[in-house]
């Protein structure tokens, strides 16, 4: 670090579009996947909300999904799918997702009170006209709660990707390690943090516009 | 791909067996990195978590603070970490402490915020000082939430303690370094799996703790109200 | 329902992709990947990789700017890992060109190859080759691998070769890239008799831990800047134990035409040891774009 310092503004201000550039890269390896958990929770949940004992192993495994090292799940899969391409990041991205959203969504699916449950049924609600106008929306905070966390730790993880290739705003974080140049690392840093945060802004703003009733109950 | 074959490799190779480079040692340097960063993360994130909980001040502050720790990238850190305090122990410690702070500032926070306010004003009302009623009477209540808080913040640092091998630092994460840069796969599987099943025995183990920890008059609501009730 | 919402997130993955590729096209670095293969699917695109260190990433850049002038359609992977990853990358096709150094990719086919000169080396590769690959014409210009001390260690110990280590090395811990053991420990007990007290993985950070003093003895390439900038003295290599190592492009038969191959060529016949040196200290010390540098290099010498 011998005379570098920590911050050359001007390397900042010349590569906005750059920066930009791999802020716009990094976003789509690392919600895309949320985007595409978020699907498979909802129906996978369901199944796991009407068959409890299915639930119990599945959250097991996802458990161990959540601890596996994502450096390790990518290197494994490159001889499948290819080294810096973005489906060896975003699967395993998928799955960390996965393992935050499925018990969210369970748990959402579940909340509604056997009282209100029963109410829907003596209106005569089939089972899927209940799905849809009371247990869905009732779970629909929790799922926003899920949500925030994982996209949030999915933007972190993301950048993991660069020590293969495709990181996105993690490619700073190499790029300035390998040159002893802390100004990239600490845009990517911040870069990173801002787009959680952004992320997590608009998350939050959808929970008030979805389920108004719910601001404050599920955090 | 035959994966028992690598797992075979992995544990076969005479240098995982010892010296620097073995089994023992780098779990041993996983668990010191881990736990070194939990204990650090707690002495500072609980206390602050009990006062907020208790005071019900800065709740704002609070998850506004953890909401950006939570979004910092671990490698970022890492390795400005290293360009600016040198290979050590700081490096790696840094950015674990601020994975597993937010977890547990949150958990002693709600923890206690959870506690029931009319067991507050009963345990105010025999006398009981401010500090007294924390201590004695919500900690107790707490601990589950905060065992929990813990757990996901130990499974987090071990699976994430594997980055840190990247900027040179040891642990686990240099058999999947050192495996993905040689191409030797078995080394990398065999990391990975050290990994896992070290998250996995933390998991139980605070499985254990928090079934022990419960208060008795608190143990029976544990359990899932919906769990009976199957549709 | 589900399939549909899947199809169409890929698809706006896909065009978020797009935006983001085109979105940095006014950049230096910009790699100008994904536009050039989409407009024109029918031609070959030539995907140029590059290893995880600077210098690679910057003549995988001189490279593909120099394709790129000449008319070729260029994909970049740049610093993606180490040659292990990358050579079975270019086998399957999915890299196409990597700028190389002859004598370490020898050693890496034939880890009991003794060829050191610049020629023998290249010929030896040319026979150990799997068909589908070869190399192209070397450059002047190498970047050796070296084992350096710090000053304060050379001074102490009165070391100017590898050979002076021989007495000290049992109290020695050498560092160097994670796969820098298994492939020299044999090697150095073979050549010079050494056996070091400890190996450290340091990586990027070698030079740095010289200085530091987290190993005394380390790994350190030739054209680092680093050497000069940290004071540090590369040993002498009296045995040739580091064998040639010019730059090379290593390319895939079938991924590369006449004109790609002549434009590739025209590099190497211009890049020497003392310009590759020039170039390195304005990426790594002035931290400018190795897209920005090698831009200028081709033009200098009026390959842009």
């Amino acid at each position: 670090m011998d005379g570098e310092p920590l911050v050359r503004w001007h390397w900042i201000g010349d590569h906005l579009g750059y920066l930009g550039g791999l802020a716009a890269d990094h976003a789509v390896i690392a919600l895309v996947p949320v985007l595409v958990a978020l699907v498979l929770a909802v129906p996978l949940g369901l199944v796991c909300a009407r068959f409890p004992r299915l639930y119990q192993p599945l959250a097991a495994v996802f458990n161990v999904v959540y601890a596996l090292p994502s450096l390790a799940v990518f290197v494994v899969l490159i001889p499948y799918t290819g080294l810096a391409t973005m489906a060896t990041v975003m699967i395993p991205l998928t799955c960390y997702a996965l393992a935050v959203l499925l018990p969210t969504t369970v748990d959402g699916l579940r909340a509604v009170p056997e009282s209100v449950r029963q109410s829907a049924v003596a209106m005569g609600y089939g089972p899927w006209h209940r799905l849809a106008t009371v247990e869905l929306p009732a779970a629909v905070p929790f799922l926003i709660a899920g949500l925030r966390v994982a996209a949030v730790s999915s933007i972190s993880l993301a950048a993991v990707g660069a020590l293969i290739g495709r990181g996105g705003l993690g490619y700073l974080f190499i790029d300035g390690f390998q040159r002893t140049f802390p100004t990239p690392i600490l845009a990517g840093i911040a870069l990173v943090a801002l787009l959680a945060l952004a992320t997590d802004l608009l998350l939050v703003l959808a929970r008030r516009v979805l389920a108004p009733w719910a601001s404050g109950a599920a955090r | 791909m035959n994966w028992l074959g690598w797992i075979s490799d992995f544990l076969s190779d005479p240098a995982h067996r010892s010296g620097p480079d073995s089994i023992a040692n780098r779990v041993l340097e996983h668990l010191v990195f881990a736990g070194e960063a939990l204990l650090l993360a707690a002495v500072l994130a609980v206390p602050l978590g009990l006062l907020i909980g208790y005071t019900g001040r800065g709740v704002v502050l609070v998850t506004a603070l953890t909401g950006v720790a939570r979004a910092l990238p671990t490698l970022g850190l890492v390795t400005l970490a290293v360009l600016l305090a040198g290979v050590g122990d700081a490096a790696v410690l840094l950015p674990l402490v601020a994975l597993a702070a937010p977890p547990l500032l949150v958990a002693s926070a709600e923890g206690i915020r959870g506690t029931d306010p009319d067991v507050r004003d009963a345990a105010r009302g025999i006398g009981l000082t401010h500090r007294q009623t924390l201590f004695t009477v919500c900690l107790p209540i707490a601990l589950p939430t905060l065992l929990a808080g813990l757990r996901t913040a130990a499974v987090q640092v071990i699976a994430t303690a594997t980055v840190a091998a990247y900027a040179g630092l040891g642990g686990l994460g240099r058999y999947v370094v050192d495996g993905l840069a040689t191409r030797n796969f078995p080394t990398t599987v065999g990391g990975a799996l050290l990994v896992v099943l070290l998250a996995v025995a933390t998991q139980l183990l605070f499985a254990l703790l928090i079934r022990y920890a419960s208060p008795p008059g608190t143990r029976a609501r544990r359990t899932h109200p919906m769990d009976k009730e199957s549709i | 329902m589900t399939t549909r919402l899947v199809r169409t997130l890929t698809a706006a993955a896909l065009v978020l992709g797009a935006a983001a590729c085109s979105s940095s096209g006014g950049d230096p670095l910009a790699s100008g990947s994904g536009s050039a293969a989409a407009k024109d699917s029918g031609a070959k695109t030539v995907v140029v990789g590059s290893a995880n260190f600077p210098e690679n990433v910057l003549l995988a850049s001189i490279y593909s700017q120099a394709l790129k002038a000449k008319g070729v359609k260029v994909e970049e992977k740049f610093n993606i890992g180490s040659r292990e990853v990358l050579y079975g990358q270019l086998q399957s096709g999915s890299l196409t060109v990597l700028p190389e150094y002859n004598g370490a990719l020898l050693g890496y086919l034939d880890p009991k190859a003794t060829a050191a000169g610049s020629e023998q080396v290249n010929a030896a590769l040319k026979e150990k080759l799997p068909a589908g690959l070869a190399i192209l014409d070397s450059a002047a210009a190498e970047d050796k691998d070296s084992l350096t001390v710090s000053q304060d260690t050379a001074d102490r110990l009165g070391l100017k070769t590898i050979a002076d280590l021989s007495a000290k090395a049992g109290e020695l811990a050498i560092g160097g890239p994670p796969e820098f053991k298994s492939r020299r420990e044999q090697q150095f007990k073979d050549t010079y008799g050494l056996t070091f007290k400890e190996w450290k993985p340091t990586g990027d950070t070698t030079a740095n831990a010289l200085k530091d003093g987290t190993i005394q003895v380390g790994n350190v390439f030739t054209t680092d800047p680093r050497i000069v900038q940290l004071k540090l003295v590369p040993l002498a290599d009296p045995k040739n134990l580091f064998s040639a190592q010019n730059v090379t492009p290593l390319v895939n038969k079938a991924g590369v035409d006449a004109t790609a191959s002549a434009a590739l060529n025209a590099v190497s016949a211009k890049l020497d040891t003392a310009g590759l040196t020039a170039l390195m200290k304005r990426v790594a010390v002035d931290k400018e774009d190795p897209s920005a540098v090698a831009k200028d290099w081709l033009k200098t010498n009026g390959l842009g």
